[in-house]
């Protein structure tokens, strides 16, 4: 088995192909930001990239990952400062932060094929991520910041030419 | 020099303990773990420690000990924080060090939103207490006199002669002073217009560790040699396995051993270990497998098993339905509802409810010659202290307690049995252990929030208002997790809305109603507060819309009631933010059918909180929350943006439960194991918009944490009932149809 996550290669000789890719980052790779929270796919909490798109890692084999590109919130930016990460910030979005590894991921999914989501395009790709503390008004709020921050950096010079 | 306290140490011991047996070491992951346990720095040993709180190293950074858990409320950072403001320190030179359970600390138990209620004025002293030795340290240094000295943004001047020295550079001066008395130190607080972060805030310490994912919650201990374990437990509470696949379990890969914890039988069931069958494995994963695998055939006849939550849900209301024992009576009842001349009852249920935390339950232990270290998501160090000892037949100080991020809490990490469970499993097996409850053992074998009924009966006089008043409340007690045969609300439950609910009447009589335990009861967020608050707030609407009373205006009338001498200080305050509530919503725009607007109010945790809540039913019975409004007197406020996510938070909480939740039982077995049976609110149903209103106040901070929770069901109903005329009285609001035409 040889997996590659956040650009780097790890072979796995030992692991039992039915295993969910949830228990593979964290109980081997010591990837722990990827978090456990129900192991049905029902929660969010392990969502992680695969090949850009959002996957549940608590059901998903790594059997059916190799020679694909996995990315967990470890590897969402190199230096903690991903347009949505800094939005985090800002907002001071967590609470008790369990969730909310899963939930950028999410978001920052959404926001590679859509930019510039409105309200509803939000509630689609976030309503698989659950929070217990209560933190989707600022979850909604930071998503929005962040599509209108990465816009203005995309095109700085917008205003200049109007 | 003094010798700087790590509270850690028994980490490192148990690694050389461990080195010395021949196990491996992964230092590297042991150093990135007390990294942040040691806020990100190692404690300088040349550091000055005027108390347990607080080291100063000669570089200038400050190392501030956090005492209370953080679960989300941010405390980790707002009790520091307080610390560093009446010291004039910089927090930008502040790390933060988590403290293990010890009594030195005084209470640690993160429960009842009591942090900053009671650890507010005990901050500042501590924070003031050091401002005032290193002032006088530098006035040593100097030789002028202290008053002339003025410690500002982690230096102290001397205005005079326009010398400075940094905090850092006062830490050898410092430490032959010794520190004033309580009494000298009260009278050196600064002012309130003095303060630099109270009342204003800073970021939150853990913010960048969540968002980049090095965050350290319970389930990412990771120690050497460390065996990952899943437990089987009774699914009926008291009951114990006949036989189990022990062979077959073994046989699955990467499991590593099996192990009969014993099952605890009989009540009271305390904080202590439930028992089960453990399956101990090399990644959690194998772990959950070989516990599939055990096939465990349960004995029959458990003293529980004929427990069921339709039958008991009746049986609650059979109990209100006739004289309860008599908890508080004022005035002449019979003489008051005789003179009434109107009357109205209701009843209200509302179910069992499971705390899920997105983390659930872990704990990680190990044990040696000297004892036991134990590492774990807790409210309560001290109580996992206790327990563990008392578990492994430990002295105290034997145990070790650390303290990781909690994802989440609400009450039910306040109760320490699944680090028992790692304990005895460390013990057995001599090897680190890392328990992790999955989604199913959590919902299915929780401390639950009780199921309740209750009934309201008012009799009225000709202006609407009421002159008899009896209140019946059944539901099986948190005193029964402690007492065997506790079987009826208990006073501590009662104070929490019912005894004390705000409406003016002269004759009032409470009873309590029967109603044993089957399951662990235990305290949820806002506790006992949830269901009376929706019993007495949605009874308020009734009466209100059964005189043709605007609700709000009925409310006002019933809290202030008749005394000439007018309401009390309570009502007064929750009489305020119930207009604050009011006037920050639309509420007196008339809407059509399948709109409403519901309000609520209630008084808990010495805060006060009024919500006007917005709900637009589809006809088809689909419900949305376009926004909701929420004041709050909470006092003097200490981290104004925490306070404002914390009534944010509740309100989503109270929804969630308000709208879907339930836990239910069958046969005495609880029937929810995951997320589709036990729903909580999504995203894509969340509110709109939330509103927080926060009065200014210079009175002692209240709680804040939970008094957010209580007012939000009610004021959903009362709004569902303003826009289809539809009175949900048994929660959840999903059992019912709320479509109209």
């Amino acid at each position: 088995m040889r997996l590659t996550i956040n650009g780097t290669v790890h072979d796995l000789p030992d692991v039992d192909p039915q295993t969910p890719l949830l228990w593979v980052l964290r109980d081997i790779l010591q990837l722990t930001g990827t978090r456990y929270g129900c192991g049905k796919g029902l929660c969010g909490s392990c969502t992680v990239h695969l090949d850009g798109q959002p996957l549940r890692a608590c059901i998903t084999p790594v059997a059916q990952l190799e020679g694909r590109v996995i990315t967990t919130i470890e590897g969402l930016s190199s230096d903690g400062h991903h347009v949505l990460q800094d939005a985090w910030r800002a907002a001071q979005v967590p609470q008790c932060g369990f969730c909310q590894a899963g939930q950028l991921m999410s978001a920052a999914a959404l926001l590679e094929r859509n930019p510039q989501p409105n309200d509803s395009d939000i509630d689609e790709a976030l309503s698989g991520n659950l929070c217990r503390c209560g933190t989707y008004q600022r979850i909604r709020a930071a998503i929005h910041s962040a599509a209108q921050g990465a816009a203005n950096k995309a095109a700085p010079s917008e205003e200049a030419q109007r | 020099m003094k010798q700087v306290p790590l509270p850690q140490l028994g980490r490192r011991e148990f690694l050389k303990s461990l080195a010395a047996g021949g196990g491996f070491v992964l230092a590297s992951r042991i150093d990135a773990m007390g990294a942040v346990f040691a806020g990100r720095a190692l404690l300088d040993p040349e550091s000055w420690a005027l108390h347990d709180f607080l080291w100063l190293a000669p570089s200038g950074a400050l190392t501030l000990l956090a005492h209370r858990s953080e679960m989300g409320t941010g405390i980790r950072t707002a009790l520091p924080m307080v610390v560093a403001d009446e010291m004039e320190a910089d927090w930008q030179r502040v790390t933060i060090q988590q403290a293990i359970g010890d009594s030195r600390y005084g209470d640690q138990n993160t429960d009842g939103s009591n942090s900053i209620r009671g650890n507010f004025e005990r901050m500042r002293r501590l924070g003031a207490a050091a401002r005032d030795v290193l002032e006088r340290a530098a006035a040593s240094i100097w030789r002028v006199e202290a008053s002339t000295c003025v410690a500002e943004n982690h230096q102290v001047k001397h205005p005079a002669s326009g010398r400075s020295l940094a905090f850092g550079e006062l830490v050898a001066a410092a430490q032959n002073i010794p520190p004033k008395s309580k009494t000298e130190i009260e009278s050196r607080l600064k002012q309130r217009k003095d303060w630099r972060y109270i009342g204003i805030g800073v970021e939150m310490f853990d913010v960048d560790s969540i968002v980049d994912g090095s965050a350290v919650f319970g389930g990412d201990i990771r120690l050497p040699n460390m065996l990952f374990a899943s437990i089987e437990r009774a699914p009926v509470l008291g009951g114990q396995a006949a036989s189990f696949d022990k062979a077959a379990a073994l046989a699955v890969t990467g499991v590593e051993q099996v192990i009969e914890l014993p099952f605890a039988t009989t009540e009271p069931f305390h904080f202590n270990a439930l028992g089960g069958i453990a399956v101990l494995a090399r990644n959690s994963w194998a772990a959950q497998k070989g516990r599939e695998a055990l096939h465990v055939i349960w004995q029959e006849g458990a003293a529980n098993s004929s427990y069921n939550s339709d039958s008991y849900h009746q049986a609650l209301l059979e109990s209100v339905r006739k004289e309860g024992q008599e908890t508080l009576a004022r005035g002449d009842l019979a003489a008051g509802f005789a003179a009434a001349s109107t009357r109205l009852a209701a009843e209200y249920t509302a179910p069992l409810l499971a705390h899920a935390c997105m983390e659930t339950p872990t704990a990680t232990a190990v044990v040696t010659a000297d004892g036991c270290e134990v590492w774990s998501p807790t409210q309560n160090p001290q109580a996992v202290q206790e327990t563990v000892a008392q578990t492994l037949g430990l002295p105290l100080k034997s145990v070790i307690a650390h303290v990781t991020l909690l994802g989440g809490g609400f009450g039910r990490k306040s109760k320490p049995d699944y680090a028992a469970e790692a304990a005895l499993l460390a013990r057995a097996t001599k090897r680190p252990v890392q328990v992790l409850w999955t989604r199913a053992d959590d919902l299915q074998h929780d401390y639950y929030h009780a199921v309740s009924a209750q009934r309201i009966e008012a009799g009225f006089n000709a202006e609407g208002m009421p002159v008899a008043w009896l209140q019946r409340a059944a539901y099986p007690s948190i005193g029964s997790t402690f007492a065997a045969g506790a079987n009826q609300p208990a006073g501590f439950e009662l104070s929490m809305g019912f005894h004390n609910n705000p409406i003016q009447v002269a004759a009032m009589r409470t009873e309590a109603g029967q109603a044993a335990a089957h399951v662990r009861i235990g305290w949820l967020r806002s506790v006992a507060n949830i269901q009376h608050a929706f019993a007495v707030s949605s009874f308020a609407d009734e009466v209100a819309h059964a005189g043709g009373q605007d609700p709000f205006q009925a409310w006002t009338k019933m809290l202030l009631g008749s005394d000439p001498k007018g309401p009390s200080k309570h009502n007064r305050r929750l009489l305020k933010v119930s207009a604050a509530a009011i006037a920050a919503s639309d509420w007196h725009t008339k809407r059509k059918r399948g709109h409403g607007l519901g309000f609520a109010a209630h008084h808990s945790f010495d805060a006060y909180v009024a919500v006007v809540i917005e709900v637009d039913i589809s006809t088809a019975g689909q419900i949305r929350i376009p926004r909701v409004d929420l004041a709050a007197d909470v006092g003097t406020i200490v981290h104004p943006d925490r306070v404002r996510a914390q009534m944010e938070g509740a309100v989503n909480f109270g929804l969630s439960q308000a709208l879907f939740g339930q836990i239910s039982a069958k046969n005495g077995a609880i029937v929810e194991n995951n997320f589709d049976g036990f729903r909580l609110m999504r995203l894509s149903e969340a509110p709109a918009q939330i509103h927080v209103h926060l009065s200014a106040s210079e009175g002692p901070p209240t709680g804040v944490g939970e008094p957010g929770v209580p007012p939000i069901a009610p004021a959903l109903c009362n709004a569902i009932f303003a826009a289809i005329g539809k009175r949900v009285r048994d929660l959840p609001v999903i059992q019912h149809d709320l479509s109209w035409i």
